[in-house]
């Protein structure tokens, strides 16, 4: 074992995005609160550069590095371009919010880039190891962003619910991975693969190990029965936490589920496959029905990404190229709309007002036309109505589980769709038909107001042609899923 | 003598007891964090015991990230029972009801 041996040039993005953390950090101590805008702007530029090594490094094929704990291939890269945009649009989004909080403070920005890096570990792990610690990277984040508010009950509430349920999925997850271990005496995701394909693998100690793996994973995307957690941390939490946890972590759960189960335990799909289907049915019919309930948006976007979820676990259990690279489109554009969705309850908020409500949307076609419109592409895309960009993700979805064979899935999967359009088409109609009742302007940056707008415009604009993206995310799953 | 399944099985009691400790407790959230640091322990032994009798070194280094990692969820743990204290007066797990829908 040598230093080139490592090949840690591959994990460039991160080892830069590590040591830009740690210089933030530090740098922010130096910085007074009138000023902290220098620390918000060279978190930005952090991003800036890490996405610029993401695509200078791009990887056409898997490369391991750092003794076969990392992997760099078309799928990490990509997921992590995603995940970075993501956390980007989070900061350029919340900044005003922020600020009229006393949020803006330096633990936003490092925690924030923290959380990053753990997302950007679990895309590239490939060995039980990196990918629990990327996970927990990611995780004791997020539980101390939920908590940023400190003087909130709600937020405090919410941190601490969030903390135990997290834990426990950890647990789980750990729970199953050492039985896995057991089984095939190896961390390796690519060795635990080798020996479930040759026989070595104890069969009973594996699926046992399974099913505290899918139960893990469940609790950590938020999959119905393993949900409870995820309205409350949604509305408990500040707007732009609630958009850091409902938009990104999506696209890196995605790249953690491919490596776990579609590429370690690909020899047991028939078995996983049928936990999943469990897992997707109950979260398309809880979280759309819940959602219509709902009176807080916050709380309605948590229902709906319950949903999404399920969507995505679909995707998943087709246990194909083709069903992956459908779940990863899903993933991808989802971040985006998520982004959107947030972006525009925090463009209504102002100081000492959430406007997390669905009923603070009342009468906004009156207010600001363009906005209303903004938001009026973001719930059709989120409802899958054609030319939207979720139209196209749920097409892609569907057609890989007819595929399969499994048309009573899609038939529920549909039919639970349609029920969500009710929900999102009601928030259109309180925009466009209801009067106003109250008409202070909306005082968002300019920068906000024109990122956001771009961003809600992009859902269109991937929407009117799909295929581009499609064909690039197939290719980087078929390159990904090579044997190594 | 004792032999894996031994092993296996303790891990597997400490488990369910750290399972019931958290979906049973209404009363006490420390008690709560006891249960998550022993569900971590339960785990260890699992790997310990697997890397001890299948001869392979590495899961003694995964338990190490374990007990590393658990360290610091209850020392977030713990800040956010001391955050949830001074706004709440209140460490019962039933008082946490504020967020309900």
């Amino acid at each position: 074992m040598t230093w080139t041996s490592l090949n840690a040039s591959f994990a460039t993005p991160e080892i830069f995005l590590l040591c830009a953390a740690c210089a933030i950090l530090l740098i922010d101590l130096f910085v007074s609160n009138a000023k902290r805008h220098i620390t918000y702007v060279l978190t930005l530029a952090a991003l800036a550069v890490t996405a610029y090594l993401l695509v200078t490094n791009y990887a056409t094929q898997p490369q391991l590095a750092f003794n076969k704990m990392f992997v760099a291939d078309p799928i990490a890269s990509i997921s992590k371009l995603g995940i970075v945009l993501g956390v980007a649009l989070v900061l350029i989004y919340g900044r005003g919010y922020a600020a009229a909080r006393g949020l803006f403070r330096g633990e936003l920005f490092t925690l924030t880039l923290f959380a990053l890096l753990g997302m950007m570990v679990m895309s590239s792990a490939v060995n039980f190891l990196s990918l629990y610690v990327g996970l927990e990277l990611l995780s004791l984040s997020l539980y101390a962003l939920v908590a940023l508010r400190r003087e909130s009950v709600q937020a405090t509430e919410a941190a601490m619910k969030y903390f135990v349920l997290g834990a426990l999925a950890s647990g789980m997850l750990l729970y199953g991975m050492s039985m896995v271990y057991g089984a095939t005496q190896s961390l390796d995701v690519t060795v635990i693969a080798h020996k479930i394909v040759s026989g070595e693998a104890n069969r009973l100690l594996t699926v046992f190990g399974l099913v505290f793996i899918v139960t893990g994973i469940g609790f950590k995307v938020g999959a119905v029965p393993f949900h409870m957690w995820v309205p409350d941390v949604y509305e408990g939490s500040p707007t732009l936490i609630a958009q850091l946890i409902g938009s990104a972590p999506k696209l890196a759960a995605f790249a953690f589920i491919i490596r776990i189960l579609a590429q370690g335990l690909e020899g047991f799909a028939f078995d996983w496959r049928g936990m999943l289907v469990v897992l997707a049915v109950l979260s398309l019919v809880i979280g759309n029905l819940t959602a219509i309930a709902q009176t807080n948006i916050k709380r309605m976007f948590a229902y709906s990404t319950i949903s999404h979820m399920g969507f995505l676990l679909l995707g998943i259990l087709v246990a194909n190229p083709i069903g992956y690279s459908a779940a990863f489109f899903y993933a991808f554009t989802y971040v985006l709309t998520a982004a959107a969705g947030f972006g525009l309850v925090m463009l209504l908020s102002r100081e000492g007002f959430e406007g997390d409500q669905i009923a603070d949307f009342k009468g906004l076609a009156k207010r600001s036309p363009w906005f209303a419109g903004m938001m009026l592409l973001v719930m059709f895309s989120m409802a899958g109505i054609p030319v939207f960009v979720g139209f196209f993700a749920k097409l892609a979805v569907l057609k890989a589980i007819v595929n399969l064979g499994m048309v009573w899935l899609a038939v529920v999967a549909v039919a639970m769709s349609l029920v969500g359009a009710f929900y999102y088409l009601r928030v259109v109609k309180v925009m466009y038909f209801d009067e106003p009742t109250d008409n202070t302007p909306i005082v968002a940056a300019a920068d906000a107001r024109i990122v956001l707008s771009l961003n809600c415009l992009l859902l269109l604009g991937m929407g009117l042609a799909p295929n581009w993206l499609l064909a690039k995310l197939a290719e980087a799953v078929q390159y990904s899923l090579l044997p190594l | 003598m004792l032999t894996l399944t031994h092993y296996l099985v303790l891990a597997a009691i400490l488990f369910a007891i750290s399972v019931f400790g958290i979906f049973m407790n209404r009363k006490n959230l420390i008690v709560l964090l006891m249960a998550i640091e022993l569900m971590l322990l339960a785990v260890n032994i699992n790997f310990i015991a697997f890397s001890q009798f299948l001869g392979d070194a590495s899961g003694q280094i995964f338990v190490f990230f374990i007990l590393t990692v658990a360290a610091a969820e209850s020392a977030i743990g713990l800040a956010i029972l001391v955050v949830l204290f001074r706004n709440l007066r209140s460490i019962n797990v039933e008082d946490l009801d504020s967020l309900k829908g």
